[in-house]
């Protein structure tokens, strides 16, 4: 807020002598923590990858070397199931930062409830994935009882099965639903600390509401966006409750990502081998991409 | 001073003796109701503490065979499908139970095993051994309603063909006025449109795999009663029936928009029951439909009571599960209910032979019992097959196949495939399974 | 001109008042559905007006209370967790950041890059052998490694913000790194702390595959709850729809109230 905030302390100040408790010394019980919990299950996930693990075939565990990596690797399917994934988690992350900005700028202007609208409006982050995906499942998107298929109908169309005629495109609306309070929360933030003079100068200077939006606006939320993309990028390449409930992954694959698959692997199947090796080369991809990611938001943010 | 420390030892041994059991269930009706009913137990046996785990079915499946895989030993008694029982038997995971029935007479003549329908408990035994009890169980059958048929001129027969099925959904469907001919299952799973459509593929001579274990999906039988499938549901089934399991088929029948339903004998009683149902008037039954040989058109299915190796709890577990598969319970559910029709149904000659149940469910009761007396789990499929189960292949593979090959079948009636390329990939997923499994020499 | 102006705002104003209901929508219609009958729940045409029945809540009841309490137990806990064990590390990283303090930061974040069900299996076999599966200090541990990450990341930003002339003049006054954190960083970094917390109750209060695997029924909590209403048999919308009201309201109200810390704290540190 102020200038000096702006500049992160970059320069470590010289140990001093007498000093009780150390910077690394707060550091490690978190990362302790963390190693123990996420690590130990994680190199056992690894351990898992290399066997033919079944949980309903006990007392026989061959090592298989690399067979399960190779299993999925070949697969031409898990291709398609790489590509829901990310259809999935980036068309819902597009949509949210869409509506998101609109119903910021929405908000940020001054009118009557505008308060009431701001504490309604956040209430589908608050609610749970299962109460979503069944609400959504059965009483909206239901072909025959559903209300969206009421409104289709009373508009003089025909019933609409969304569920199976679009898939992917109603999983997204429903994880859209969401997320967008997220979005718009951060985004409507952003928006709070941007001074007015700014936007007066804009106008005085004859801008349209779009160069304004492009040229005042959209400059001083690139951190807000580098926030929201992050932070829902880690969350929706996780979704899977949502799936669970409403599609359950189909028809076919078509609303199948991979913690979805990793689930039907591990949990149908029971084939522990197959989905830990799923698993690891999840944690592969998503290292790579959010690395090319931090770059790409580091860069953005830098060429401000 | 001597008489207080002996009411305090009383007091300390009688708390010891008190054992806590841990249930798990699915959240069926009636297994929501033996919940309800824990009172009673402990009217009986007040040292037994019994703690719940409901859940759905999958949900419950998957925690179980966890628990139970790796040992865990939380639950002393769990909910097992029959497809499992003879599975979880031969893994060692269950308890026999013929040991503790003689280590228990009192029980064994209370119980009276005998009482429990023969070809129930022949699919919960296995090597001599009996390993569960059965808590209800089912088949399948066809529902119509009596009022769109008496409007269309038709009459069902006591035992339909598919044929028949497709001819008079054909007259009933009128998507307009929001019926339509026929609603059957299409949600994928090995328990959902692979449950029914299994039950197709026998009735038209097919099987999943030879005496050899080789997958048999790509022969006549299978192609026949895929085109049959997809086009009957296609042309006259509901919207969006790639959505529709058992509760989604049972809301749309209820409320009076199929003309007809082949699905599970359970529902007979939720669509007799007037606080959900609204065709109570006017619902028929008539045996599951048959198409080119009688054998395994209807399924067999039962959920049991059984305990896992890893209780430390088996004797106070075993009187539980005697207590709730015991004739006195299901009298007991009657009384509480107030109606015989809601009992569970299926176990026990003895409810089949009583004269309120007779009265109560009168309709359908005869039909139940004969569809789950002619169900075979040793005899379903017109040529040998290796392996047991009507619906379904007892191997612990069958879950993931099922519902692989289910995922296709619903992708072929969504239009994804054609028929041909589903049972292709089918024949594939079939043999995969049966060559990784081991099961092919 | 004005008048073209006030047009316009009205407009919008109507704009967004229609986007803020399409967006209630789904939850006013769950609401709607708890408090009717079964039949009114499915019926079509959809029922709008009809006379309220309480039944529902009654059915939903039988188990709610002691997942009640497991659920704020677990969130609590594992919010006050994340935050001893994340504090002190968000500290040490924006104040005294080395050359590893980014890569550390990363690493953090990457633990939440597997996927539960990827690890359920060993998470499972290692609660079993250290009897932690159903118990809450089990889920507990759970949920402060699912909220830690997120702990550091965004304290971490903060407390960069805090202008650093400020830590130069305790430093000066001979200020040892303890009096440093309590003193400076986390007075001046408390409406961040809030929308942390805040943000880590929610995740915690909402998580279901951890739950549904690790607890049974002494530490289950609301989300497991919920899932015994999504039944294979039989027709329970109207039921379902209380038991999942009753589920979403404490955090619904919660929420709603601490949403003006949430925007407070969110402006102040992540986003400028």
């Amino acid at each position: 807020m102020t200038a000096a905030a702006t500049t992160p302390a970059t320069s470590a100040p010289t140990p001093r002598r007498g000093l009780r408790l150390s910077p690394a010394a707060l550091i490690w019980p978190a990362m302790l923590y963390l190693i123990l919990t996420t690590q130990v299950p994680f190199f056992m996930t690894v351990y898992y990858s290399f066997f033919r693990y079944n949980l309903a075939i006990p007392g026989s565990r061959p090592f298989v070397g690399f067979a399960n990596y190779q299993n999925l690797l070949t697969d031409p399917q898990n291709l398609h199931i790489l590509w829901n994934t990310v259809v999935l988690a980036g068309g819902t992350l597009i949509l949210t930062l869409i509506i998101g900005a609109a119903l910021a700028l929405l908000l940020n202007r001054d009118f009557p409830g505008r308060a009431l609208l701001r504490t309604l409006l956040i209430s589908s982050f608050l609610i749970m994935p299962v109460v979503t995906a069944v609400v959504w499942k059965n009483m909206l998107m239901n072909p025959v009882f559903g209300f969206f298929s009421w409104v289709v109908t009373g508009l003089g169309g025909h019933p609409v099965d969304w569920l199976t005629q679009y898939p992917m495109a109603s999983v997204i609306a429903m994880i859209t639903w969401e997320w967008t309070p997220f979005a718009m929360l951060i985004l409507l933030t952003g928006l709070q600390s941007l001074p007015d003079e700014q936007l007066e100068a804009a106008r005085l200077d004859g801008a349209s509401p779009w160069q304004e939006f492009r040229y005042v606006v959209l400059p001083h939320w690139t951190q807000a966006i580098q926030v929201v993309v992050l932070m829902e990028t880690i969350a929706l390449l996780q979704v899977y409750g949502e799936i669970y409930g409403s599609t359950s992954g189909g028809p076919g694959v078509a609303t199948t990502n991979l913690p979805y698959f990793i689930y039907q692997k591990a949990f149908a199947e029971y084939n522990i081998g197959l989905a830990s090796a799923a698993g690891v080369i999840t944690v592969i991809l998503t290292n790579v991409l959010a690395a090319y990611m931090l770059r790409l938001l580091t860069r953005a943010g830098r060429g401000e | 001073m001597n008489r207080l420390a002996l009411l305090a030892l009383t007091a300390l041994l009688s708390q010891a003796s008190a054992v806590t059991i841990t249930i798990a269930t699915v959240n069926n009706p009636d297994m929501v109701t033996m919940q309800k009913l824990t009172p009673e137990f402990n009217k009986k046996y007040p040292d037994i503490q019994v703690k719940w785990v409901t859940l759905p079915e999958n949900e419950l499946r998957q925690k179980i065979t966890l628990d139970v895989a790796s040992g865990a030993g939380s639950f002393d008694i769990a909910t097992v499908g029959a497809y499992e029982v003879p599975i979880w038997a031969k893994n060692g995971w269950l308890e026999p139970l013929t040991p503790l029935f003689g280590k228990n007479p009192d029980i064994v003549k209370s119980y009276n095993l005998a009482d429990v329908l023969p070809g129930v408990r022949s699919a919960l035994t296995v090597g001599g051994s009996l390993y569960a009890v059965p808590f209800y169980a089912e088949s399948s059958m066809t529902y119509y309603n009596k009022d769109l048929f008496k409007a269309a001129g038709l009459t069902m027969p006591a035992q339909p063909t598919w044929t028949q099925i497709q001819t008079f959904a054909s007259k009933i469907h009128n998507p307009a006025k929001g019926v339509y001919g026929v609603c059957l299952r299409g949600l994928p799973g090995w328990g959902e449109n692979m449950a029914l459509f299994t039950t197709m593929v026998n009735t038209y001579g097919g099987r999943w795999f030879d005496q050899g274990w080789q997958a048999q999906l790509n022969t006549p039988a299978w192609k026949n009663a895929m085109t049959f499938y997809v086009n009957l549901v296609k042309k006259y089934g509901p919207p969006g029936a790639t959505g529709n399991g058992f509760t989604e088929n049972l809301t749309l029948m209820s409320q009076g928009k199929c003309g007809m339903w082949v699905d599970a004998t359970v529902a007979a009683g939720f669509l007799s029951d007037p606080s959900s149902s609204k065709i109570t008037k006017s619902v028929g039954f008539a045996k599951a439909p048959v198409g080119t040989t009688a054998r395994g058109n209807n399924w067999y299915w039962s959920w049991n009571l059984a305990i896992p190796k890893s209780t430390k709890q088996e004797d106070a577990a075993f009187k539980f599960l005697t207590w709730a598969t015991s004739k006195d319970y299901i009298a007991l559910v009657a009384k509480t209910k107030g109606t015989w029709a809601s009992v569970p149904p299926g176990t026990r000659t003895s409810t089949y032979q009583n004269a309120n149940y007779k009265k109560a469910a009168g309709a359908f009761s005869g039909l139940v019992l004969s569809s789950i007396n002619s169900a075979d789990v040793n005899k379903a499929t017109k040529d040998p097959v290796p392996y047991t189960g009507v619906q379904y292949v007892a191997i612990p593979e069958f879950q993931a196949l099922g519902t692989q090959v289910g995922q296709y079948l619903a992708g072929a009636l969504s239009g994804q495939y054609t028929v041909d390329q589903a049972l292709k990939l089918s024949q594939d997923a079939a043999n995969k399974t049966a060559r990784e499994g081991g099961y092919q020499k | 001109m004005q008048a073209q102006i006030r047009l316009r705002n009205a407009l919008l104003t109507l704009v967004t008042y229609l986007i803020a209901a399409a967006f209630l929508f789904p939850l006013v219609w769950m609401f709607m559905a708890a408090f009717k009958t079964e039949a009114q729940a499915f019926a079509t045409p959809p029922v709008f007006v009809f006379t309220p029945v309480l039944e529902n809540f009654g059915h939903a009841l039988g188990s709610y209370f002691p997942a009640l309490r497991n659920s704020l137990v677990a969130a609590v806990g594992s919010t006050v967790l994340a935050f001893i064990l994340g504090l002190p590390a968000a500290f040490a990283l924006a104040v005294y950041p080395t050359r590893r303090a980014q890569g550390v930061l990363t690493w953090m974040l990457s633990t939440k890059f597997m996927p539960a069900v990827g690890v359920i299996v060993p998470l499972f076999l290692i609660f079993r052998n250290l009897h932690l599966l159903d118990t809450l200090p089990g889920l507990i541990l759970m949920y402060t490694t699912m909220n830690l990450p997120l702990v550091v990341w965004m304290m971490h930003s903060y407390m960069t913000e805090i202008p650093y002339a400020i830590y130069e003049a305790a430093k000066v006054d001979g200020a040892s790194v303890g009096q440093e954190f309590f003193g400076i960083a986390l007075p001046l970094s408390t409406p961040g702390m809030a929308a942390t917390a805040l943000l880590c109750l929610i995740f915690a209060w909402n998580e279901v595959f951890f739950a549904l695997n690790l607890t049974n029924s002494d530490a289950a909590p609301l989300s497991v709850f919920i899932s015994q209403f999504k039944t294979s048999e039989g027709l329970f919308w109207a039921q379902m729809s209380a038991a999942a009201t009753l589920t979403v309201l404490p955090v619904l109200i919660f929420g709603w109230i601490a949403q003006r810390q949430l925007v407070r704290g969110l402006s102040f540190g992540a986003v400028k």
